[in-house]
């Protein structure tokens, strides 16, 4: 149990700096490094909490699929990067709306922090009930067939909208 | 080490959250905006996990697995857009795309 503790403390640390980093660094190719790095400490959060599935699909979906699908873009485009000049910004719109941002984000830290201070820590249940594969595909596929049904039209649209909204237009 | 609590997971998510919210903010790059948005989506999974480990279910999980599908498709969507924003402005600074502004 105690392991879990300090498996639990590593994993939240690493994936709160790597997160960390997401944002405060310059070129995106690193961004979406430490982004990975982020997914992998999750990962391992959610095997801890008895997961294994979600942990699994972590991996292969967000850290595999949609990373590799962002790194594409970014060698695609060869990104520029953020330049300092660019970000002391000549354009006249930047200042204002990104103090206001800052403001309110920080509003936002304030609030989380509140609200879940008042809150008692609820000790998690001692058994972690493994939850199988088995569970899950049931309750999918039983309750939540109209669900998963209309998730396939959504991909569908969203293949189809990515690839008009990519092309190249002829003239 | 004191053990984690529903608590320890719900503030880590609400500090990944706020991560993610600051990085939409201050951010002056699209790309770093989007993998933002998926650092506050990954916030809300964990968020669900955890509910799911306390109340010994499995609805989070599944609810996860539908956030993941989405945010594939967002991905998609979103980097298709920024693919066509930049052939037009050359740049993915998102104060250079003011043309709708009056």
């Amino acid at each position: 149990m105690h392991m879990d503790a300090l498996y639990f403390w590593i994993l939240a640390a690493a994936a709160v700096i790597a997160s960390l980093l997401v944002v405060g660094q310059r070129n995106p190719m690193h961004s979406v490094m430490w982004l990975i790095v982020s997914f992998c400490a999750l990962s391992g959060l959610y095997v801890l909490l008895g997961a294994p599935f979600v942990a699994a699909i972590q991996i292969i979906i967000y850290a595999g699929a949609i990373m590799v699908l962002f790194l594409f873009v970014v060698m695609l485009l060869n990104v520029p990067t953020e330049t300092p000049d660019e970000r002391r910004s000549r354009l006249p719109v930047s200042a204002g709306p990104r103090h206001f941002g800052a403001v309110l984000s920080l509003a936002l830290v304030v609030e989380l922090a509140w609200a879940l201070s008042r809150v008692q820590g609820a000790a998690m249940p001692a058994n972690p009930t493994e939850t199988s594969v088995h569970a899950i595909g049931l309750r999918l596929y039983r309750d939540y067939a109209f669900a998963f049904e209309s998730t396939s039209v959504l991909i569908l649209v969203a293949m189809v909208g990515a690839i008009i909204l990519a092309r190249k237009e002829q003239k | 080490m004191p053990d984690p609590t529903l608590n320890s997971y719900l503030m880590l998510s609400a500090v990944l959250f706020s991560i993610g919210t600051a990085g939409v903010f201050l951010r002056r790059n699209l790309i770093t905006i989007l993998l933002s948005i998926e650092i506050m989506l990954n916030a809300v999974n964990l968020t669900f996990v955890a509910a799911d480990r306390f109340f010994q279910t499995v609805d989070g999980q599944i609810i996860v697995f539908f956030v993941m599908t989405v945010a594939a498709a967002e991905a998609a969507v979103g980097l298709a857009i920024i693919i066509a924003l930049f052939r037009h402005r050359d740049s993915l600074n998102p104060d250079a795309f003011t043309s709708l502004k009056w």
